[in-house]
């Protein structure tokens, strides 16, 4: 039986995984919840045949027999408020707030290891476009002392969410950069650019290479990994053949004779946002991919 | 000789922090100490110091330092004498806590730099520099990319998050003396806290423009020592105090001993002298973030392609500062490009 969701929150990540939901086999979406009768996700959310509460959270939980899973795509704000009522109400709960109360999930590493979580966090839309390149790095080497990514989104594409409080991202990502990437030490930056047209997402990695590291090994890695995500968010690809470059570079986690960068664009699939936002389909996609996961995993086990 | 109080415009020295991209962050403890000791006992009221792209810049992306930072900040907050020593950071790259961690050490203003269309990322930044009682600036960079309207808008923002002046930042060097009355006479005419203006000298137009700047209500100007900085180098210091003096225009500090500095202290550690060549040039003709220069002559050496071609497309694209990744981008494109043609 596919699980029952609702999606929290109907503003552009939550208007764009609605789209993507509707056509799931696994995940059958039952309502998009927001709180602005008025705002342009619940009317298209009631035009496909959805329930469209304008309740928020509360909704979620006057009707929890009904509902096996939700996408929280409010703010963090919101999500520390309810996740526990959430768990206690027995709904898993997939965050793409940076709220951080669950375990950081980044598909092609570890989709697999925490799915029986009842709370599971999407990391940041850089860290779902890096911390796979930084990871791909890591298993090719021995040890990986220092691993950097630069984020580069265009102004469009920022809300007010990320604006406000734009250390929540770096310090995110950057943690994901070590503890799911296996990087020792990490860096993580965004830039906002105000170009028109708007440009695509980009994401730059650049990862320290050890003395006796094998380049080609590297470089197999990450053709491999770009595959994987391309998998699941179809317009991640490597804008340049990633590259070798000779140093000395005296990073934070020693001095390493050489580094890898690896240069990145992320073209969203334009469900509801347009395709320069590959920042926000990145995350809808990713989010999917775990909840897909996550429901497949129970179907299983209530066999 | 003048009083502070007395002074027409405040001058702030950023030898230490925007003179940092032209050796690639590799400033010592020793050299930090001259600097702050001579522009200290010459009167200059505040003194930046920082990496080049602000606290926690040092990366792959931008250069790692060669001392961190904090050390040297440390160091040059023991030896400030009567000056403020301030900090820079942008959003993005430093943290709120750097702040937090500089003002221990006793360091009296942040300049919190967003790119001139973003203000609305610094409100965090300015609202803990205020918390923590440092005095605040909003610091808009690569300005000649938003009008002077775009520009008051922009400033109102940072205003309204507690800031205590606002800067504009012609940090591409590409602004003509009317583009920075224009703007300068906008936001004057908009603001309640005080003006200033941060000017690059790859049009050659640093000194006059900063003059310009001051006679449009600006009250307060930036300089480096000889002109350190990224691109062509910066507004030079000791020149802008000399010229000013010769306006008549009272700045509180002593021309001589500026040149001093410049002669004896930092040109000694200067790789290569502050001359508008080539890719200078370019920078501020096609209106490219000044600190991109260097890194654009490794990636040319690197992939061997010419320098003022990465920079022109660097332009034609509109990257913004902090988009340093974008030189090996577009080097490797030019070089996958000139390589088809020579099929």
């Amino acid at each position: 039986m596919p699980a029952r969701c609702a999606i929290i929150g109907s503003g552009n990540i939550g208007t764009d995984l609605m789209y993507k939901m509707l056509r799931s086999d696994v995940l059958d979406l039952v309502a998009l919840v927001g709180i602005d009768p008025d705002s342009d996700g619940l009317a298209r959310a009631r035009k496909e045949g959805l329930e469209a509460p304008h309740t928020g959270p509360d909704w979620v939980l006057d009707n929890a027999d009904n509902i096996d899973m939700i996408f929280d795509a409010t703010s963090a704000y919101v999500h520390v408020r309810y996740y526990k009522k959430y768990e206690e109400a027995g709904i898993t709960a997939i965050d793409l707030t940076p709220a951080a109360r669950g375990p950081k999930v980044i598909p092609p590493v570890n989709l697999y290891e925490h799915l029986d979580a009842p709370n599971i966090n999407m990391v940041t839309c850089g860290g779902q476009a890096t911390t796979p390149m930084v990871y791909a790095i890591r298993r090719a080497i021995e040890k990986l002392p220092y691993a950097e990514m630069v984020s580069t989104v265009s102004s469009r594409s920022a809300g007010p969410g990320t604006r406000q409080n734009i250390d929540e991202f770096t310090k995110t990502t950057s943690t994901a950069l070590r503890e799911i990437g296996g990087a020792e030490q990490s860096k993580a930056i965004i830039v906002l650019n105000p170009a028109e047209p708007p440009i695509l997402m980009r994401n730059t990695v650049f990862a320290g290479l050890p003395d006796g590291s094998d380049h080609q090994a590297v470089l197999d890695s990450i053709y491999e990994m770009v595959d994987e995500v391309a998998k699941y968010v179809p317009g991640y690809r490597l804008k340049n053949p990633p590259v070798v470059e000779e140093g000395p570079f005296h990073t934070p986690g020693g001095e390493v004779p050489h580094r890898a960068v690896v240069l990145l664009e992320v073209e969203g699939a334009g469900d509801y946002l347009p395709t320069y936002a590959g920042n926000l389909d990145i995350m809808t996609a990713a989010a999917m991919r775990v909840g897909e996961a996550v429901a497949r995993k129970d179907s299983e086990v209530s066999v | 000789m003048t009083t502070k109080a007395n002074v027409d415009y405040r001058l702030i020295d950023s030898t230490l922090r925007d003179g940092s991209h032209a050796i690639s962050h590799q400033y010592d403890v020793d050299e930090v100490i001259s600097i702050v000791r001579g522009l200290s006992s010459a009167g200059v009221q505040v003194i930046e110091i920082a990496h080049g792209d602000g606290l926690g810049g040092s990366s792959f992306n931008y250069g790692f330092s060669k001392v961190d930072e904090k050390e040297l900040i440390a160091r040059a907050c023991e030896e400030s004498g009567d000056s403020t020593i301030a900090c820079l950071l942008v959003p993005g790259i430093g943290l709120a806590d750097d702040l937090k961690d500089v003002h221990e050490l006793g360091v009296g203003m942040a300049r919190i730099a967003t790119h001139c269309t973003e203000a609305d990322i610094s409100e965090q930044h300015i609202q803990t520099a205020k918390k923590l009682g440092m005095e605040a600036i909003g610091f808009l960079m690569m300005a000649h990319m938003n009008s002077p309207e775009g520009l008051v808008e922009q400033a109102l923002l940072m205003q309204s998050y507690g800031a205590d002046a606002i800067y504009i930042a012609d940090s591409a060097g590409a602004m003509t003396t009317e583009d920075v009355r224009r703007r300068v006479n906008a936001l004057v005419e908009a603001l309640d806290v005080p003006l200033g203006v941060h000017a690059h000298n790859n049009l050659a137009m640093a000194v006059s423009n900063s003059i310009a700047a001051y006679e449009e209500g600006a009250a307060n100007l930036d300089g480096t020592s000889a002109g350190l900085g990224a691109g062509a180098g910066n507004c030079p210091t000791e020149i802008l105090a000399a010229v000013s003096t010769k306006y008549g225009i009272e700045t509180g500090v002593d021309p001589l001993k500026l040149m001093d500095v410049a002669e004896e202290v930092v040109r000694p550690i200067m790789p290569r002298q502050q001359v508008i060549d080539r890719a200078g040039l370019i920078l501020g003709y096609a209106g490219v973030y000044g600190s991109f220069l260097l890194h654009a002559q490794k990636a040319a050496e690197r992939y061997n392609v010419p320098q003022a071609e990465i920079l022109m497309e660097l332009g034609r694209r509109q990257v913004v500062g902090g988009q340093e990744d974008m030189i090996i981008d577009v080097a490797l494109e030019l070089a996958r490009k000139h390589a088809e043609e020579d099929q």
